[in-house]
């Protein structure tokens, strides 16, 4: 039997129980379709990521006490703002070299307060991460000489604060200390769950005398070119390994956070894939079912076609192909849907979707294997039925 | 008529059912000639089924030598029978066994699927046939849109498509009433005159087998009497001409005309068929009968 007449008989019996067929069909639609989204949504979470850590700046290199490792438990920093300029040195620029001391703070301003995170900073810091201002200026190199009591909003905190009024030259309570409003930050949005606009940035020098300390957390380089990016982590690290030789430094460059991140979420990714899946193997065997029920109630047909000349081999090529057919219309299919709630999923809801080629090949094929997979069985009991036993069937 | 069609020597067929042996046919010689019209007779359970099923090529014997178109069964495999069937046998079912969501003239082309035939060609050979059969106007009709006559047609014209050796009819009457399966016996006949095919028509009607120039009562596996009559319908003399039996249905065919049958149920059965054909029906009837 030719294979152009095979796939119009298989065609023609999955059109004469249409509603069985449907049916059988919404297990594999239903799993390709889950497959496709959670890939995207996986995918998309992965890309926004990745974009994010990108806009933090190009050639960042982040200089930390400790390891930086999952798991590992934070280190008190040992670092000031000597180690600053000495850094500062080895990298040859100091507007190339940004700090931060970070904590946790009560943000007032009138009745209203609002809690946020206060980062100490040199006025280099727009320059090595990328943010910009909606309102106002930036700290400058004299406000963090002199510790002015100045302070600029992140959006959020702006809008928290000052919903009804313009911020600018208005004074905030930060821990019980007034600081001047003298700009506010552009929205950055959300990343990794993080309000990335719920933090106030103050001149590091004023934030060591608010929490009585000499320390940093942390220094944050822009290298000059991304090749010797590395070569400059590993100078930073050697310097301040001599001027603090009991503690360990670690310099990370944004590659190495995405790759880390990256892992993660292609792991998790992986999961979703994996579970949807499971629901695709569930359709698969439902395929099988409905292939066995559909050998059983065609054997007399079967006996027929086999009496007129029909091989084993033509009989199993046509009920195989009846389930690659099912699997493969349901793929299809399911592969619509699933587009079509991503890309819906994607524009109403905050959870990023992005649909890639290879997750719809791979569902495709997926769902086409699990036709041969499971209509071998029931394909090579057609096949080999007993013509005289298939006739005689009711 | 030198070449047979179908040639079986010493031919049994034994089941297996649960362990238990249940033989079908018990050793069955036969040879069916191009062009011949034989019925073949016997009560259910006679093992006649089997024997069809033997000689279509549906089924192998498990004793014997089966010789279909000049080729042993046994040195087949599984699709080089299935090809042979297709290209030597033709079945008409006493069920029709047409598909059903399928056009006539796609359900006569069906056997020339399987042996590749275009679909083009396909179609206009199995219009032809439908023609031939009286149905060329009724080739786009599904089979529910059919009478039971109707639909025999079609069967029989996808039996005759491949333009077979032999022609198997089983029971091709048994779910028509008596006029419609009249004229399915008419056009039967009309073909096997007309294109050369043998019809080998498998029945329990005597009625029906008094039609057949040839007959071959099968009983218990065996062949009870192998006899050929002048055409019986033509109301000639009649005089029968007995053909030898298998040897091995000899004995059996000798003991079982024992009881109520002295001349041989053969002889009685065709002695009633030369005068008329009704009478001639309850002469057949007494042969079997008496057999068991």
């Amino acid at each position: 039997m030719r294979v152009a007449e095979a796939w119009r008989v298989a065609l023609d019996a999955l059109r004469a129980n249409r509603m069985r067929s449907a049916l059988t069909m919404l297990g594999v639609i239903i799993g390709v379709a889950s497959v496709v989204l959670l890939v995207a949504i996986g995918t998309g979470t992965k890309q926004k990521v990745e974009q994010q850590v990108e806009g933090l700046g190009s050639n960042l290199l982040l200089v930390v006490p400790g390891k930086l490792d999952v798991g590992t438990a934070p280190v008190v920093s040992p670092l000031d703002l000597k180690d600053v300029d000495a850094v500062s040195r080895v990298v040859g620029d100091p507007g190339r070299v940004a700090v931060t001391i970070a904590s946790g703070a009560t943000a007032r301003a009138g009745a209203r307060s609002d809690f946020t995170t206060v980062q100490g900073v040199l006025e280099t810091t727009p320059t090595v991460f990328t943010r910009s201002l909606a309102r106002g200026r930036y700290l400058t190199g004299a406000d963090v000489d002199t510790s002015r009591r100045v302070a600029v909003l992140g959006a959020s905190v702006a809008r928290a604060l000052f919903p009804d009024r313009d911020p600018l030259g208005q004074q905030v309570t930060l821990a019980g200390v007034r600081f001047r409003v003298i700009g506010v930050f552009n929205p950055l949005g959300q990343s990794l769950g993080v309000d990335r606009d719920d933090e106030v940035h103050i001149p590091v020098t004023a934030a060591q005398r608010l929490w009585g300390t000499q320390r940093i957390d942390g220094i944050a380089v822009k290298a000059p070119d991304r090749e010797r990016i590395d070569q400059l982590g590993e100078r930073i690290v050697a310097e301040l390994s001599r001027r603090h030789p009991d503690t360990e430094f670690s310099a990370v460059t944004q590659q190495q956070i995405l790759g880390v991140l990256g892992d993660i979420l292609g792991v998790l990714t992986g999961v979703l894939a994996a579970i949807a899946g499971i629901s695709l193997l569930v359709g698969g065997v439902g395929v099988s079912n409905i292939m066995l029920v559909s050998v059983r109630e065609r054997t007399r047909e079967i006996g027929l076609r086999k009496a007129v000349g029909a091989r084993p081999r033509d009989i199993g090529v046509q009920f195989l192909l009846e389930a690659v057919l099912l699997t493969s219309i349901g793929g299809l299919t399911g592969m619509a849907l699933g587009v079509g709630t991503a890309l819906l999923v994607d524009a109403v809801s905050p959870i990023p979707a992005a649909i890639t080629w290879w997750s719809l090949a791979l569902a495709f094929g997926v769902s086409a294997a699990v036709g041969i997979v499971f209509g071998v069985v029931p394909a090579q009991r057609a096949g080999r039925l007993d013509p005289v036993v298939a006739l005689r069937a009711e | 008529m030198t070449v047979a069609a179908i040639e079986a020597v010493d031919v049994s067929r034994t089941y297996e059912l649960d362990g238990v042996s249940v033989p079908a046919l018990r050793g069955v010689s036969l040879t069916i000639a191009q062009g011949e019209y034989v019925a073949v007779i016997g009560p259910s359970g006679s093992g006649k089924s089997t024997l069809m099923h033997l000689l279509g090529g549906l089924d192998r014997p498990t004793g014997g030598r089966l010789v279909i178109g000049g080729r042993d069964v046994a040195t087949l495999t599984a699709p080089e029978l299935a090809t042979l069937r297709n290209e030597t046998i033709g079945f008409v079912f006493q069920a029709f066994h047409l598909l059903p969501r399928t056009s006539a003239v796609d359900n006569v082309a069906l056997p020339l699927v399987y042996r590749g035939v275009g679909a083009r060609q396909r179609r206009e050979r199995a219009a032809a046939m439908l023609g031939r059969v009286g149905l060329g106007h009724r080739l786009t009709h599904r089979p529910n849109q059919l009478s039971g006559g109707e639909q025999q047609r079609v069967a029989i014209a996808r039996a005759l498509v491949t333009d077979p050796a032999v022609l198997l009819a089983d029971e091709p009457t048994g779910n028509l009433d008596s006029a419609t399966g009249e004229a399915v016996l008419e056009l039967l006949e009309r073909l096997n005159a007309e294109s050369g095919v043998a019809l080998v028509m498998v029945t329990h009607d005597p009625e029906v087998a008094v039609r057949a120039r040839r007959r071959i009562a099968v009983r218990d596996g065996l062949i009870r009497s192998d006899t050929v009559h002048d055409r019986p319908l033509s109301g000639g003399d009649g005089r029968p001409e007995t053909l030898d039996t298998a040897p091995s249905a000899e004995p059996r065919s000798a003991s079982g005309s024992g009881p109520g049958h002295p001349s041989g149920g053969s002889g009685g059965a065709t002695g009633a068929t030369g005068r008329l054909p009704r009478t001639g029906g309850t002469g057949a009837q007494a042969a079997p009968g008496g057999a068991g």
